[in-house]
């Protein structure tokens, strides 16, 4: 194999590209969460005065398409390529997003990965030669994932401790070959697991060996430990996913310790009642694309390797007793001279 | 599925199992008691109300119902009872107004797809199984009785 590719699933970018320009845009309770800082854009109505919530995703993901590329000083023209994906069933917010932009389209689904995988694929594309920038973007609502993935939204159901709160927002980036902005240097693609958890209320459980799976490759693949990262980054796996992470990467012999930090953990405080913490495909983004690229530009991070994990599942399949199985990708974030 | 796979699912399913918190039963219990009890004192209150007008037993208790599942209709359409049910649990759940809620929740949700194929199909979506096997074991329970007692009334 050529020198692109480290180890089994690792792939290795040589003209690394550069996030030139990326924006997260959020509702009134990420605001209110720990990294709300960290958002670019706020907005107080998450139905942005739409009709529906599936309306108003697919504005909030055209509006972080615009922002990204505003930072970027780029229009839709310059793009060559736009990956997008969503939790919502046939991908609708990416592909009529798509249509109002008219950048050719790949639309991708990796559940709460999808960032990553954009992201990773993006940068396979730019490395390659294929495209000079590439729009890469992904998003999530609350209102659209509780009537796809669990009940009506005023129905009367009291929620568990495990059960996730899915992030109401989304997040874009342009890669570009050249440009100023951290690179993606490296991406490890994962496997999908599946451990049998059947319950969508313990999605962070079905996840996590997914995260582990992929964690493990990396540092096997590429030679490096905890130690070679400022951060290792996980999207949301929340309270007990990244509980049970944790556990089966030490079982492989990786102490993370203070270096990892899951952003569905994190991104609500505790009294906002949001159960084990957030999920849905922007929590990870907002963590990648908002706090990571943030604290870059400040300093804080030189290199962080970023993990996304999605659940793969359908109400279909829930409901026929099929277990969910978990993914998770992950790249390799690097600040050096932004 | 291979045997070493299987215990190692087993043994992730013990691992999950360590790891979720538990929920706090006392306390759910208790407030489940309470709203419960609130919302049944709020019939009962209705039904003394209504007895005033109609003294027949029969006729009061569906006013009452009626009522009640009105009450629930209506604090649902102000977002008002997932918010109770996220406190109150089967409290909120169990009594008729529960029931209303699944109703009202459904047609609120599914509206967006229009009145035919959207709220009119899918209004039971919750309540449906509920009233199939209510339904059913009544009239299994009516049988019995029936058969057992030797007469249908």
């Amino acid at each position: 194999m050529t020198s692109k590719r480290l180890g089994l699933q690792t792939v290795v970018f040589q003209e690394a590209p550069r996030i030139i320009g990326c924006s997260t845009i959020a509702g009134p309770k990420e605001g209110d969460g720990n990294l709300g800082p960290y958002i670019d854009t706020l907005v107080d109505d998450p139905l942005m005065g739409q009709p529906t919530p599936e309306k108003a995703e697919r504005m909030l993901l055209y509006q972080a398409c615009q922002d990204a590329l505003a930072k970027a000083a780029l229009k839709e023209d310059d793009m060559q390529f736009f990956i997008g994906g969503d939790l919502l069933n046939q991908i609708i917010s990416s592909s009529y997003c798509a249509r109002d932009l008219g950048i050719p389209f790949l639309g991708i689904y990796g559940a709460c990965s999808s960032i990553v995988e954009g992201l990773g694929l993006g940068a396979l594309i730019v490395d390659g030669g294929y495209a000079d920038s590439v729009l890469a973007a992904t998003s999530s609502h609350y209102q659209t994932s509780e009537r796809q993935f669990r009940y009506p939204i005023e129905l009367n159901v009291q929620h568990k401790k495990s059960n996730q709160w899915t992030v109401t927002g989304a997040a874009a980036a342009v890669l570009s070959r050249t440009g100023a902005g951290p690179r993606i240097t490296m991406a490890t693609f994962g496997r999908v697991l599946d451990y049998g958890i059947k319950s969508p209320n313990d999605m962070g459980a079905a996840m996590a060996p997914a995260a582990a799976d992929t964690l493990c490759r990396h540092f096997a693949d590429t030679g490096t430990s905890p130690g070679d990262y400022d951060l290792i980054l996980t999207g949301d796996l929340a309270a007990v996913g990244q509980k049970l992470f944790v556990q089966l990467v030490k079982e492989a012999d990786y102490t993370l310790g203070s270096k990892h930090m899951d952003v569905g953990a994190v991104i609500y405080k505790p009294e906002q009642r949001s159960g084990a913490g957030g999920s849905g495909c922007v929590c990870s983004a907002i963590g990648i694309l908002g706090y990571v690229v943030k604290e870059m530009h400040n300093g804080r991070f030189d290199r962080v390797l970023a993990l996304a994990t999605g659940a793969l599942f359908s109400p279909v399949s829930n409901q026929q007793g099929d277990s969910i199985a978990g993914i998770a990708h992950a790249v390799v974030i690097e600040g050096g001279n932004l | 599925m291979d045997k070493a796979q299987k215990d190692q699912h087993t043994r992730y399913q013990q691992m999950v199992k360590e790891a979720t918190p538990q929920p706090n039963r006392w306390k759910n219990a208790a407030m489940a008691f309470i709203t419960g009890g609130l919302i049944c004192t709020i019939g009962q209150l209705l039904y003394n109300l209504f007895e005033i007008i109609e003294p027949s037993r029969l006729e009061t208790t569906a006013v009452t119902q009626a009522a009640m599942i009105a009450l629930g209709a209506v604090a649902t359409g102000l977002g008002f009872y997932d918010w109770l049910a996220e406190r109150g649990g089967m409290g909120a759940a169990v009594p008729v107004t529960g029931f209303s809620n699944t109703i009202t929740a459904a047609a609120m949700e599914f509206k967006r797809e229009g009145y035919i194929l959207g709220m009119g199909a899918k209004m039971f979506v919750i309540a449906g199984p509920v009233l199939v096997y209510g339904i059913l074991s009544g009239f299994v329970i009516s049988l019995l009785r029936a058969v057992l007692s030797g007469s249908l009334f």
